[in-house]
Order: structure tokens, then sequence, then C-alpha cells
């Protein structure tokens, strides 16, 4: 069975957002759209996003890490969401593993964002519908688009390439690779919820010094060793004989 | 989710502008209005990713901010109080032309046209100058002008368009100070493969934020201190011998022998043969080496000599004379790890490491590239070899007073390491490397500016002794801004942020018409905020403003508008057609120039015209020359038409663009209008790009093939090597002049001791001129500004998306800033400066040097602006530091005022400020302060929109 997901790499992911709003104009505009601003241009604006970035720091100073983490739907293997709604509006694909909210079914009465323990469900508050990120699925099958654009946008948009989209139940996927290579995790797995979604941490990189590296016999200081020669014109012993 | 009717779509490449970036874009336009915007995968920049802003475009288009008719200050209105009419654009442009007109027959210096980060300086710098006024610049002066000059004056070329980090070959890449904004996509591309390949990631910065997050290792250094860890980090390289000999005497002045007699009028200057050589701008192969094998004094390159890079030697005639590289190694014994410990506040342990690690990854890890290549003094090389050490760094190096000397010290780093354009190090991007400095001076005196002709030369360039300083017999300044003065010589950028005070002031002399573009002076692009915007209203006693005329061209209803006379609504980057122009600063990336346009997708909003057209049109109706047929007649229908039609020179066949040049499109660089030009970059995802045979990518200061390729295609005028100054005689000779040991121009006394401290041939540290200004124990912490990725300063507030990611802005401090000062997390706080003071709310990080305080720039926005509503969280819990920081250096009653900015290229000394910080009393109002009466939006706005907004592809569908 496929499961399509998202392997996120918290070690290139730099928080600029472009997944957020890329992922905004696409979808505003598509099937799942509108995603709806409040107050668009007064105070306390705010809307609806598929994909968010939160930013928090670890550690104290001067041991502080800055962790930008890019959260959306992950699409759940055993979505808490799914079973919880009284009309049937959110299920889980089985042909992919997507979890989608019918708009049409939906009746706005958020049980399924109070069962996800990831609050990675957004209610449209003006149309009282509930969304969610949808991996872009009116991308991935449209065949009117490029073979590689057939992707979610916020793969298509990232930057540092942080994003990998794929099958992570085909072990041959990049996504299975990265995983598998990287040491990808779920968040929360006590919760059983089998997150699609994987995360691949922060990994650090050290130069190894050794002492000699700074002794070596080729170090340009002993070219400069010798000061200026005598001047030849000078008399030397070798210029008298007395015996 | 139901099926919808297929809509009619086109998709349209263009060059994005949400930033200075200019990524390649995919636009989808359906049913006329836009759909998508996304990377172009087949653009050289950004290959197919797209960054937060970028995506946001469609807000931007969108957005009730936007101006659309020419307005007028309505008779007997107050200036700043917005009160507009509208006027057509005949209106405008005949109000506008008899005014200029009359300037130019008159007085041309009367108007001065600055401009933000355009990029159209190649139309807007032609436009003074044919105009006749110095009074030009864009907005470098305020931005990194340090980088530029610093690096360009030492290695022959720069960061960002001009120069960078080879990431892909790179194994220890080190970054400086923020730099998240310049470049964007490209350096977030780069920097995600450097780590993937195993590279280590250092980021030097008070703030872990930005790209310091993903750093290896986070190093906290105090605001303006980098240059004493640089020249630290120098000492130790130099001290251990990890420093690349070879690179250093072959490309480099280091073995070039200096007079060291402090009695010689040549004290300082490279001691010269008197080898006949070509009298031309650049600096003459006629020095002298030190030859170990003979131990004499040989000319410079002389075949098979072993320059000596260090000691003390004495030529025939009895002079004392030393190589460059001995000086250096002189100049940084006093700066041990242990000094700049207690300047940077990293402890002496790192700076070593730090060294070391620089020092034996570009020692031991050397890359060998099997390309053969011939030097400038051709000799034959089988391969090319590189040190996999680079760095980066813009604005937190530069906007310091002394960043110049830092950018200095950083580019010597990098020289010592051998790491100049080579493979894994910096390398150059077209058109540099260049001349050190650049051959294009400015004009020499005020003869220069006459009524009714052009400007002799251009308004801006690059000095190299005092004879090029734009000043007049008393040594005066003859720009407004005081650029290429005695008081900021190299100010290769011009000062804008001094502009609207001199001219206030009218020191050195009162103007009449200020044209602004796309540059935020009443808010964020100024410092002093609230003063200049006083200074904008301010009246002389018969009634005129000090400012007599301003006229604001900007496509939002930016804080600016409001004190503008006549408004000039210009078009957003969909609507109109632009040139990265190799005459400006092109997209070239390191395998060879490019440069790309923008064509319209959408048709202009309202009356919206582009500002290129608008000078297009007034440098007709001026009949500026080379906006006239020799005829008398219109030479040019507008800015498109210009960009495929003008040339450097008549018949140059140098142009706007490089590609398909020549009457079918068969040339490039080179070669006579095409007037299918714009068809030809339109179809080709509008860029062109020429790919040097990669014999000629690599060591181009010394690459003989390319330097004779750059020649033959108009880039440079001399094939001569560029050798690295790692000893500056340029900078020298501006100190002999303040000496009074040298002939010809002399600095004005008052000036004297100021020229010869930071003209130093050498780079050294000094504490910024604020700090030296004011008393550190009453403002102990350094306050700084990062940039917000997600946002291109005041570009931005007007974008209902990007608005949701930065409405408002804290000012981070470390906790113990906080216990310290007894406020907590989240408290309403005042932060006082010696200049002013704000009132904003505070977050603790643990993500800040404890020492510094910060906040994101420009995010705070005067009340009403941008299209916002009064009560939006930029003006209500938004703030600007810019209010804290003054224009001009705290002095007496009386004495001398200076810029705030770096005494030798006039950069704005933004991150030099120092803070105290303390509780807001719990009465006080929950609203940041400053505050301003209301913007009032203006005629032709669109009204506020609701309180819901749901895009779909068009507005409140």
């Amino acid at each position: 069975m496929t499961q399509l997901a998202l392997v996120i790499d918290l070690n290139t992911c730099v928080g600029c957002h472009a997944c957020v709003t890329s992922c905004k104009e696409w979808n505003t505009s598509g099937e799942a759209g509108p995603m709806v601003d409040r107050n668009p241009y007064a105070a306390e604006p705010t809307g609806t996003f598929f994909n968010r970035v939160q930013s928090f720091e670890v550690g104290n100073f001067p041991h502080t890490q800055t962790v930008h983490f890019p959260k959306s739907c992950l699409h759940c293997e055993d979505p808490p969401c799914v079973p919880v709604c009284p009309t049937g509006a959110s299920y889980k694909r089985p042909e992919d593993g997507i979890v989608l909210v019918d708009y049409d079914k939906c009746i706005g009465c958020e049980y399924c964002s109070w069962a996800c323990p990831y609050g990675a469900r957004e209610i449209d508050e003006q149309q009282k519908v509930m969304k969610k990120c949808t991996l872009c699925v009116d991308r991935l099958y449209d065949q009117s688009l490029p073979e590689q654009e057939r992707k979610p946008v916020c793969v298509l948009s990232c930057p540092t390439s942080a994003r990998i989209y794929g099958d992570i139940h085909d072990p041959e996927s990049e996504a299975s690779k990265a995983i598998n290579d990287a040491g990808g995790y779920q968040l929360m797995p006590e919760w059983g919820t089998e997150p699609a979604n994987h995360y691949l941490p922060r990994r650090k990189v050290d130069i190894a010094i050794h002492e000699e590296d700074l002794q070596r016999v080729d170090n340009p200081l002993r070219k400069e060793d010798r000061g200026p020669r005598a001047p030849t014109t000078r008399t030397t012993l070798d210029d008298s004989t007395s015996w | 989710m139901t099926a919808k009717a297929a809509p009619k779509s086109q998709v349209k490449s263009t060059t994005c502008y949400m930033c200075a970036c200019r990524c390649g874009i995919n636009v989808t336009v359906e049913d006329g209005e836009v759909r998508f915007i996304q990377g172009n995968p087949a653009h050289p920049i950004n290959k197919g990713v797209l960054c937060a802003k970028g995506a946001s475009g469609i807000m931007k288009q969108y957005s009730p901010a936007r101006l659309t008719r020419p307005l007028r200050r309505k008779q007997g209105a107050e200036r700043g109080s917005s009160e507009f009419e509208e006027i057509s654009w005949e209106e405008a442009f005949t109000t506008i032309s008899e005014r200029l007109h009359h300037i130019r027959e008159t007085d041309p210096k009367k108007f001065a046209l600055y401009t933000g980060r355009d990029q159209m300086q190649a139309l807007t710098g032609l436009f003074a100058k044919q105009f006749g006024t110095p009074n030009y610049a864009a907005h470098g002066g305020f931005c990194s002008v340090n980088m530029a000059a610093g690096l360009i004056y030492t290695i022959g070329g720069s960061f960002w368009e001009f120069g960078g980090p080879d990431l892909e070959r790179s194994r220890l890449f080190v970054m400086l100070g923020t730099a998240e904004d310049h470049h964007s996509n490209p350096m977030k591309i780069a920097l995600a493969k450097f780590k993937r390949n195993g590279g280590k990631f250092i980021a030097i910065n008070p703030v872990r934020s930005g790209y310091a997050a993903i750093a290896d290792e986070w190093i906290a250094i105090k605001p303006g201190t980098d240059g004493a860890l640089l020249l630290a980090v120098i000492h130790e390289i130099i001290a251990l011998g990890l420093y690349d000999r070879d690179f250093l005497s072959q490309y480099t002045n280091s073995p070039d022998l200096v007079n060291v007699d402090p009695d010689s009028d040549d004290f300082g200057l490279f001691w010269r043969s008197d080898k006949e050589v070509e009298e031309t701008c650049i600096e003459a192969e006629n020095k002298m080496w030190w030859d170990r094998q003979q131990e004499a004094a040989v000319h410079s390159h002389s075949e098979h000599a072993d320059p000596r890079l260090m000691g003390e030697f004495e030529a025939d005639d009895g002079r004392k004379i030393k190589p460059a590289f001995q000086l250096l190694k002189e100049r940084v014994e006093q700066y041990t790890p242990e000094w700049a410990a207690g300047i940077t506040g990293i402890d002496a342990d790192t700076i070593r490491r730090l060294a070391h690690e620089m020092g034996i990854t570009a020692r031991d890890e050397k890359i060998e590239l099997p390309v053969p290549w011939t030097d400038a003094w051709g000799r034959e090389h089988e391969s090319i070899t590189g040190n996999p050490v680079s760095f980066h760094a813009m604005r937190g190096l530069a906007a310091h007073s002394n960043g110049f000397q830092t950018i200095r010290a950083l580019g010597i780093l990098m020289t010592i390491l051998g790491t100049i354009d080579r493979p894994g190090g910096f390398r150059h991007k077209a058109p540099f490397p260049r001349p050190i400095p650049p051959c294009a001076k400015p004009p020499k005196s005020p003869d220069a500016v006459q009524p009714g002709a052009p400007l002799e030369g251009m308004p801006l360039g690059f000095p190299a002794s005092p004879e090029d300083l734009f000043i007049d017999d008393q040594g005066e300044a003859v720009r407004l801004d005081k650029g290429f003065s005695w008081e900021y010589p190299l100010s290769v950028h011009g000062l804008m942020h001094n502009v609207i005070t001199n001219a206030w002031r009218g020191d050195p002399y009162p103007i009449d018409t200020l044209m602004l573009f796309m540059a935020n002076m009443a808010w964020n692009s100024s410092m002093n905020t609230e003063r200049v915007r006083e200074m904008l209203v301010d009246k002389n006693e018969d009634g005129e403003y000090k400012i007599p005329f301003l006229v604001v061209c900007d496509a939002f209803h930016s804080e600016t508008i409001a004190f503008a006379d006549i408004v000039l609504p210009d078009t957003t980057y969909l609507e109109r057609y632009d040139a990265m122009s190799m005459l400006d600063r092109p997209i070239s990336e390191f395998e060879g120039p490019i440069d790309s346009v923008r064509v319209p997708v959408v048709p202009p909003k309202g009356e919206c015209r582009p500002f290129q057209d608008v000078l297009v049109e007034l440098g007709t109706r001026l009949k500026l020359p080379r906006f006239m047929n020799l005829d008398g007649s219109r030479k040019f229908k507008d800015y498109k038409d210009l960009v495929i039609n003008y040339e450097t020179e008549p018949g140059s066949g140098i142009g706007f663009l490089m590609g398909w040049r020549g009457k079918g499109g068969e040339k490039f660089m080179r070669g006579e209008p095409n007037p299918n030009q714009w068809e030809m970059y339109a179809k080709n995802n509008c860029v062109y790009q020429h790919e040097l045979p990669r014999s000629f990518q690599y060591m181009r200061n010394w690459n003989r093939g390319y330097l004779h390729w750059a020649q033959d295609h108009g880039l440079i005028r001399y094939t001569d090597p560029v050798n690295l100054h790692l000893y500056s005689e340029v900078l020298q000779r501006f100190r002999l002049a303040a000496e009074g040991k040298r002939p010809g121009r002399q600095p004005p006394d008052h000036l004297r001791e100021r020229v010869r401290t930071h003209f130093d041939p050498l780079p050294f540290y000094s504490e910024p001129l604020e700090t030296q200004a004011i008393d550190k124990d009453r403002y102990p912490l350094n306050a700084i500004t990062q940039r917000p990725m997600a946002m291109y300063h005041s570009w931005d507030s007007q974008n209902a998306w990007l608005r949701q990611i930065h409405a408002h802005n804290y000012l981070f401090v470390s906790p113990r800033v906080g216990l310290q000062n007894g406020f907590g997390d989240g408290d309403w706080i005042w932060v006082e400066s010696a200049h002013g003071r704000v009132r904003c709310m505070c977050r603790f990080s643990e993500a800040v040097e404890p020492g510094t305080v910060w906040t994101w720039n420009a995010i705070g926005k005067a009340r009403g602006a941008w299209g916002l509503d009064g009560n939006a969280n930029e003006s209500q819990k938004g703030f600007l530091l810019n209010h804290l920081i003054s224009e001009e250096i705290p002095s007496g009653e009386g004495e001398y005022r200076f810029s705030n900015s770096d005494p030798i290229t006039g950069q704005a000394a933004w991150y030099d400020l120092r803070v105290r910080v303390y509780k807001a009393d719990d009465n006080e109002p929950k609203q940041t302060f400053p505050q301003f009466a209301t913007q009032q939006r203006v005629p032709g706005m669109e009204p506020a929109r609701g309180k819901w907004q749901a895009f779909f592809k068009g507005l409140g569908k």
C-alpha cells in the first residue's frame, strides 16, 4: 500500500517560510481553497495556513540551538481525526494514504481538531469548514503538469530542499532512504498514530585538529627563517692565510 | 471539492522583485488574474525554488496599498497632511519638467535624485548625468557600501552580485553577521548542498537567527568587534605559518617592497623601479621584490624569483624597505587572541581554534582541478588549485563606522588563506574582477557641473588618490551628501542617509527639488526618523519649505508619500519591463556573465506608470542630449525602446542587455541593437547566460585567457593582472596628504587627524565612532537588527500573507538583561539611546549575546501607512530602532557635525547603536512610542478592505 508523505530535514531548514506561503498561494486558489484571512490589513491578522513554521530555542546561552520546525498534517497511518468525525467528512484515502476533508460533508464541529494531537487542522473561521494540508493532491495526479511538478508546492519551492516527498512504504523511495540514512523520526510515536511525515534531526559536523598539523616541515615560515645573507664584499677568514 | 470549468490559463516567465535577489519565476495568469507564481526550474539563480516573499507576490499585486493616480498636494494643504488631489500625467510631467528645466538652466545641482533598491541604476545614473546634477545615488550608502568598497579595494570584487563563496567545493564556510537577504535563494540552495556534502558551517553573529540556526557552530560576538576577531585570526595564522605562501608571493602585493623610512615623503609607498610603464588607471607593474636566492632587490614578478615575504632590507640608495607582508605581520603582532577576547567576548581558545580550522582546512584539503590555464605573466599551469575555506558577510560587518577596515581585514584573511577566485573559496562574478580600484572616477571639481550641460564624468566612481575627490578649491564637498569629499573620500555609493538633513540645513547648499524613487526616507530608510519627518515639513521664514519641492514615486502608500508635493504611481514588478543590466548590478554566476529582464505579465493597475518610462519622458521633455536624436527629435519612445536601442557611446555596441545583440541576435556583450531583443529574452526564460570556458572560470585576476576575453568583450579596458591589495597604497596616499607629506590636495585642517587615523594602509581595529562619543556605562548594550527572511523590510508590510508572519516586532533580550533591569518576558519596556527613546515589548531569548539586544528590521510602520488600518500591529506594537539612531555623530555645541558613518566610505553606521533598557510604567499605554498622527489614505487607493479576505484568483470571491 502506498503512503505518501513528507520527510522534513531539520538539518537544512532555515525557517524561511517559503513552504508556508507557496502552500497558501497554490491552495487558496486550488481545490482546497480558499484559505481565508481575517483582518488581512488590520490588527491581529490571522488566517488559514496548511503549513506553519514554529521557531523555538533549545538550551541556554551560549549553548543555544534555534530550531525552525515546519509543521503540517502528518497524514497519520492511523489518523485519530477520522473516526471522530460525525459526518464522515474526514477520511483517509486507501490508494495513497492522504488524509483529506470533504468540505461538503464537514459541519465545522471541530472534533477532528480536538482529536489531532499535532494541532495540524485549521478551521476556516469564515466558512466554518475544517481545512488542512492535502499534500497538494490536486497536483499529484494532474497529467497537465510536467511530471517533475506533480509534487506538493512546498517541496518544489523549498530553497534548502529540506522537504522530501515520496512513498514511505516503498523502501527504494528517496523519502524512505532519507529516513533510514539520517535517523528520520516521527512526532510523538507514543500516541500510536503512526504519522507518515517524518523529520530528520540536526547533524553536527566538526573538524578534528591534530597538534602535528600545526608543525609541518613545509611550514612557509621556514622559508623566511634566514635573514638577509651577509654581503660577499665583506672580508672573511677565507680571504687570508698565514700558514 | 467541486470541479470547476477550466479557466483561460497562461504561464509567462519573468523575474521576481519581491526582494533584490532576482529569481526567475513562472507566473500563471488565469482569466487575467494572477493564479500562481512559482520558481522557474530553468533559471540559473533559483533553479525552480522560490522563497516566502516570492510566493506571496499575488498579495503584493492586489494590495490595497497600491497607488493608482498621479497626485498633487492640495493648494494650501500642509505638507505631510496627505491632502492630495488627482492630476493627469500630463499635468504631472508639465509641472515637474518646467521646474527641472529652470533648475538645469540655472544650477543643475539644485536637483537631487535618490533612489532605493531600484535595480535600474543604469537608467537613473544616466538621467542624473545627462541632467548635469552630481546629486545622485541609490541606497548603497546606507546599505552595504563598506562591503562593496572594502573588498573591491582589496580583492577587486565583492560579495553577492559580484562574487561569493564557492559552497559547491568548500569544506569550511564562515558567515559573519546578518546577511540573510543578500543573497537569498542562491545562498540557501548552496548552503543546503554544502551541509549535505559534509562541510562545516560556522556562524559568527551576536544572534542565532536566520542561517545561523543550521550552523554547526555558533560563535556569539559583540557587535562592531568583528575587526578585532579577524585581526586576531590573521595574527594566529601568520604566527603559525598557516598562510598560503605561494599564493601570496605570486598574486598579491605581499612581497612588494614598501619604503619604511619615516622621514621620506614616499613613506609607506611602494618602492618603484625606473622601469618604463604605461600610465593607465591600473597599478603599474614597476614594484620591487627581495629575492631569496640572490638576496637582492629584483623587479616584481621577475622570472624564477622567489620573493621574501618577511624581513627588513636596505636598498642600494640606503633606504629601508620591507615587504608589505612584513608590515602586516608587524601590525597584527599586537592583535593576540587574548586581546581580541576582551573586545569580542569570544574566548581566546575559540579564536585560536577558528584560525587553526581555517588554516589547516585551506592547506590540507586542497582541491586540484585538471584544468590548464595561463597566467598574466605567460606561465602555463597544468591545473587550478583551491583552498576550500569560504566566507560570506554583508550588512552585519558593513553597517559599522569601523566597517571598511573590518572588511579589509576579512579580504586579507581570505587572501592569506589563498582563497581568491579559486575553487572552494571566494569566486568572482562578471563584470568582476575589476582593477583595484576600478577605473571609473567621480568628477574632480565643481567645474564638472555646468548649467544646461551634462555632468562631466559619472556621478559615482572609485577614487584612487586625493586628486580623484569631488571637491572645490577650499577642499569642500561639491555633492549635497558630501560624497567623495575629505569627510567620506571613498563613498562610492553616496550617502543617501544625509541628503535630507543636509538639504534642510543648506549645508553645503540648499536645493530646490528632491526626487525620491522607492526609498522610504520618511521612515525606515532614514536614521533619526522623527526629526527627518520634521525637516521635510520645516519652512524658512518666508514660508517656503526648506526643501522646496519633493517628488516621490512609489507603487505603494509608504510613509514618504505623505510628504510629497507630487506623487507618481509606479507599477509593480509584474506590470513592467526591467533590465538587470551589466551596466548596473547583473545576476552573473561564477561560471560567467548573466543578465535578465522582466516583462509584464498583467497590465498596469489604474494609471500606474513605470518610473523608467517617467524618466525617459522627463529626459525627453528636458531635451537631455542622450534622450534626443541629433535632429532634436525624440529618441526613445519609452524604457522598453531605450533598453534595446541605447548604446553607452554611439556605435559602442554596448547597451543595457548583453544577450542577442546584433541585428539578428547573433552577438553577445557587444553588437549593434537588435529590434527583437525583448522577444528573444522572453522566449528564453528572460535570461541570457554566457558560460565561460572552464579555464577562464578561476584565477581571473591573473588569468590571461580570461583577461583578454574580458577586454575583447568590453568588460575591462586593460588586461593587466589585478594583484590583491594586502597593503593599500591607495589609503596611504590619503594618509600622506593628511600628514602634509604629499604634494597636491590636502584635507582641511579640521579633517587631517580623521583622515590620517582612518586611512591606514593596513587594517586596524578601532571602537565604533558612536561608542567613542557617548557614555558607555550609561548605554551598556549594543542594539542591532536582523533581516527577516520572510519579509523584505518595508516592501512587504502591505502583504496580507507576509504580515501574518511578522506583524509586529519585539526587542529580543537576554533574560539576564531582564533580570538586571527588573522586567519580565513580554513586558513593555523603554529602549533609550543618547539620541532618543522608543517604547516596545520585549522577548527573552537565549539565542543572543547577553550584551546585545536586537529586533527585526523595518517591521514597525507609521499609523495608517501601507494601506493598513490605524490599529494594525505594525504601528501599535511594532517599532523602529531608527528613532534611536542619529544620522550624525553626537557632538558638542558648535562642533563640526559628521555623518554617523564610516569615515572612509560614508557607510551608515546603523549597527553602532548603544542603548539602555528599563521597564515601562504600568500606567503607560500598551502601545509603542513614538506615535504619529494617522496617515490618511490618498485619492486613487482602494477603500479599506473588510474583516475577511478569501483570495481565490481575484479578490473577495
